[in-house]
């Protein structure tokens, strides 16, 4: 099978971004407005890419499921946005945010696209600066910045825990400036359930506007999905209870490939699930890691509170492993060595499924003062959902499913397989490898929605020139299209079973946490494929969704939602069993040394696998092969 | 724990609404407010029948989308607390709750604890933002910004667009919001020259849309992003600089 071609620009690598942009084709802007663009999702991608096509003069549609663009995603996010701006003197550059990024991501991103992150990462942060987001700023006036994991200069710029809220709003609102300008115009609770494809071009899509419960299609030019991630197909994660990955799969059932679908990021600071009733494991800052230490009891199945146990039985356990990093190890070495403990019944809580953050040294060490400024909000929110006091308690931490690496596959002009079919933000794929890094998802969804797509879309435009019309209403794929849509809701609707769509999301979960998480196998993982191929076959004879097609329905949105995960669960599973080796967050039993570490082959897998899935459903892996020019191949080491 | 809830039901917008009573008797302390509902849901479903719609999403209280009245009250009984991060170990001994959609006229309800909201985005539509076109801003290190504008600012910024303020207020109004946008961007350099359009823009939409405020200050008793009440001050001192301005500033 040939190899996919990303497209990247020739020559250095450093100056390629310049090149490809140099290289872009132009539309007048007489004839911008002749051409429609559809833009799913208004998170930073989505309402990024909408507001900057539509300041240039495209007529846009934008859609959300949401009442409000702001409420998208992206607004939960803690942390902070990484720009490689350099003004210190810590030895920060664009290089060297590609070494990160690169060695950060396991060596399994794309080079190229990665410096185009870090190239534009830089006026980023000036324009989300001037359409109103608050930045922390030094007594001096000037953009403070903080240090994250995975780096040893300090480029993450912030808005104290809730960069993503201020990010988001500025962009909402830049968003709504031009839907007041009648440029974009935006479609709220309004659901994409579809991609029209006609001559092997995106054309459009398909929605539901989820209070009438109407069924449209939307011509297009060209399409781009900015949908978020598919972590949520874990059931209990730190995403949104929509968050859901149907747009990306609809496409993906339309013949655009599906990259890496098996690399999700597991983050090890998410609360623990403690009950049934529990709906989501809530993140908690990793920045906690900077001054608590994680720790279990030395002796399996411990059960005394955990002040009760002496210092010489506790186990500090990435303190002992990784000397050199200890506590502030990469998010997937501290995820894999938590479940290590807990799978060897060293795990503690009422359901033994978690480890203890504890910060007794810390509180003696600098007070309790200090400690209450930097984390407060953060011990409050943990007090609100434990009821526990994490001043005199250690906290208790688990893995929880966050972000997925993985995503539709693109070229380095962010365009899919499908020509006219483009894709930003978490729905993507490119930069971040097997692993990535904190506070570079905020900046890849800014940097592919206002300095990639508005150059990319339009240079596809010119191609596609400015006398094509737009598809027929009656056009065949047309029709064909929302007649799919309409049968499967029917079909939902129609179906005379019992259980909630909800019920067979948790089973999901449990099958994926347990035989495609943290840690995977080749038995586990073909244990976990018959269960979900046999919990879909159950889906669909025993689903029950009440309620009716015409009217605000969220059993039948979330039937739909959870029909796609455990088709995109099937591929997920079948990515990991294909790729023999472990790579950043992608790790196999099998493939490990004799320490327990990740052992990487690059002779077979520095590549990319992109998934097909036939109408059948059978999966075929296309792979495209990775090539790095500026960072060389090592071994990531952090012990 | 048991607990009865008293719970709107509502077919659509134009639909008369009722009342439903159920029990629920194997609800915990850890239970949030909306965990609740999913477990009431669960249990109607059960019953045969059908589940009640209501709105959440991030259920950290950063993304704004949930929101119901319990026992009068917009988000539930804890102060200051977005619905989602509502525990029922927290609402002492009551035990019967009476679960509503936010109130106002404002916020026409869509279905049963769903209501339309967008009023507050067509607020930030008519004035609510900075217009600086992609790739022209300056560079941000160039502007300084006084470490306390920018978390005064920030103080402001954090509100979540959830609508409780609107819907605790006895006359509907939604100046809490709108001011905390006002404060939030007039405290930045950037917009600085249409800081007197974007007020009369705002607070223009703010009197077509909502009701006057007559300074009750119910709205920050429920305010889940704790916005202060120099928020609504925000709003007339807006409304008076632009008027004696007269310009766009």
């Amino acid at each position: 099978m040939p190899g996919l071609d990303a497209r990247l620009p020739e020559g250095d690598p450093l100056t390629a971004w310049d090149r490809r942009r140099a290289d872009y084709r132009l539309v007048s802007p007489a004839n911008r407005r002749k051409f429609t663009v559809i833009v799913v999702g208004t998170g930073l991608a989505g309402a990024g890419a909408a507001a900057a096509l539509g300041e240039l003069g495209y007529r846009v549609e934008c859609f959300t499921f949401h009442d409000a663009p702001r409420r998208a995603h992206s607004v939960a996010a803690h942390g902070g946005i990484n720009a490689a701006r350099a003004r210190k003197v810590d030895g920060d550059s664009i290089a060297r945010f590609v070494v990160d990024t690169v060695k950060g991501g396991d060596f399994r991103g794309r080079e190229a696209d990665v410096v185009r992150l870090a190239t534009e990462s830089v006026r980023v942060i000036d324009h989300l600066q001037a359409i109103g987001t608050p930045f922390a700023r030094e007594y001096g006036g000037q953009l403070a910045t903080r240090s994250f994991g995975g780096v040893q200069v300090s480029r993450t710029y912030y808005s104290r825990g809730q960069t993503g809220q201020q990010l988001q709003i500025a962009a909402a609102q830049a968003l709504l400036r031009q839907v007041e300008r009648g440029s974009v115009r935006l479609h709220t609770r309004t659901e994409m359930l579809d991609l029209i494809v006609a001559d092997n071009r995106a054309q459009g899509i398909v929605t539901r506007n989820l209070v009438t419960g109407e069924i449209t299609a939307h011509p297009a030019h060209a399409v781009v999905l900015a949908t978020g991630g598919y972590g949520s197909v874990y059931f209990h994660s730190t995403l949104a209870m929509n968050s859901n990955a149907t747009a990306t799969w609809r496409a993906h059932r339309r013949g655009a490939l599906f990259a890496s679908p098996s690399f999700v990021q597991f983050h090890p600071t998410a609360l623990p699930v403690s009950s049934h009733w529990q709906s989501k494991t809530t993140l908690m800052s990793e920045s906690l890691r900077n001054d608590g230490r994680i720790w279990v009891p030395s002796t399996a199945g411990d059960d005394r509170p955990p002040n009760d146990i002496p210092e010489s039985e506790r186990d500090y356990y990435l303190e002992r492993r990784y000397p050199a990093y200890g506590n502030l190890t990469p998010r997937d070495i501290a995820s894999r060595a938590a479940r290590t403990e807990i799978e060897a019944g060293r795990g503690v809580g009422p359901l033994q499924n978690s480890v203890y953050l504890d910060f007794r040294d810390a509180i003696e060490r600098l007070g309790r003062d200090t400690i209450a400024s930097r984390y407060g909000n953060l011990f409050e929110m943990y007090y609100d959902a434990t009821g526990e006091d994490p001043y005199t308690v250690p906290m208790r931490i688990a893995p929880g499913a966050h972000f997925t690496m993985g995503g539709l596959w693109s070229d380095y002009d962010q365009m899919t397989t499908i020509d006219g079919l483009f894709v930003g933000g978490e729905a993507g794929s490119n930069y971040h490898g097997a692993n990535r890094l904190g506070a570079n998802s905020l900046l890849s969804a800014c940097v592919d929605g206002w300095f990639t797509l508005p150059f990319s879309v339009p240079n596809y435009l010119a191609g596609v020139g400015a006398s094509t019309e737009l598809i027929a209403p009656d056009a065949p794929e047309v029709t064909e299209a929302i007649a799919a849509v309409r049968n499967r809701a029917d079909t939902l609707l129609a179906n005379n079973g019992t259980r909630r769509p909800a019920t067979f999301h948790r089973e999901l979960g449990e099958i994926l946490y347990r035989g495609c998480g943290v840690s995977r196998s080749d038995t586990g993982l073909r244990t976990a494929r018959d269960e979900v191929r046999a919990l879909r076959e159950e889906f669909w004879a025993d689903v029950k969704v009440a309620g009716a097609a015409d009217r605000l329905n969220q059993e039948l949105e979330k039937a739909g939602r959870v029909a796609d995960f455990l088709e995109l669960a099937e591929l997920m599973i079948d990515d990991a069993l294909d790729r023999t080796e472990s790579c950043g967050a992608h790790f196999r039993a099998e493939y490990a040394t004799d320490e327990g570490e990740a052992r990487r082959n690059d002779e077979q897998w520095a590549n990319v696998s992109a998934w097909e899935t036939t109408p059948e459903g059978q999966h075929i892996r296309h792979l495209e092969s990775l090539r790095f020019d500026l960072v060389p191949l090592q071994v990531r080491d952090y012990r | 724990m048991r607990v009865e809830l008293e719970i709107w039901r509502q077919d659509g917008p134009s639909e008369p609404g009722r009342f439903e009573t159920h029990l629920i008797d194997d609800a915990t302390p850890e239970m949030s407010l909306l965990e609740l509902l999913d477990r009431l849901n669960d249990q109607l479903a059960e019953q045969g029948i059908e589940p009640i719609q209501f709105e959440s999403d991030c259920r950290e209280g950063i993304c704004g989308a949930c929101g119901v009245t319990v026992n009068d009250r917009p988000h539930g009984p804890v102060p200051k607390t977005p619905s989602c991060r509502q525990h029922l170990r927290a609402f002492g001994q009551v035990t019967t709750l009476r679960i509503e959609p936010l109130r106002s006229a404002g916020f026409p309800v869509i279905r049963d604890l769903v209501v339309d909201r967008s009023a507050l985005d067509r607020l930030i539509q008519a004035g609510g933002h900075i217009d600086v076109l992609t790739g022209t801003a300056p560079d941000a290190d160039a502007m300084l910004v006084g470490h306390e504008d920018a978390e005064a600012a920030l103080d402001f910024a954090a509100c979540i667009g959830c609508g409780a303020c609107v819907a605790a207020c006895p006359n509907g109004a939604a100046h809490l919001f709108a001011g905390a946008k006002l404060a939030h961007l007039g405290l930045l350099p950037h917009g600085e020259q249409e800081r007197g359009r974007r007020s009369k823009a705002v607070v223009d939409q703010l009197d077509t849309e909502f009701g006057p405020c007559s300074s009750y200050g119910e709205c920050v008793e429920v305010c889940p992003a704790g916005i202060p009440l120099t928020a609504v001050a925000a709003v007339h001192k807006e409304r008076l600089r632009g008027l004696f301005r007269g310009r766009a500033d």
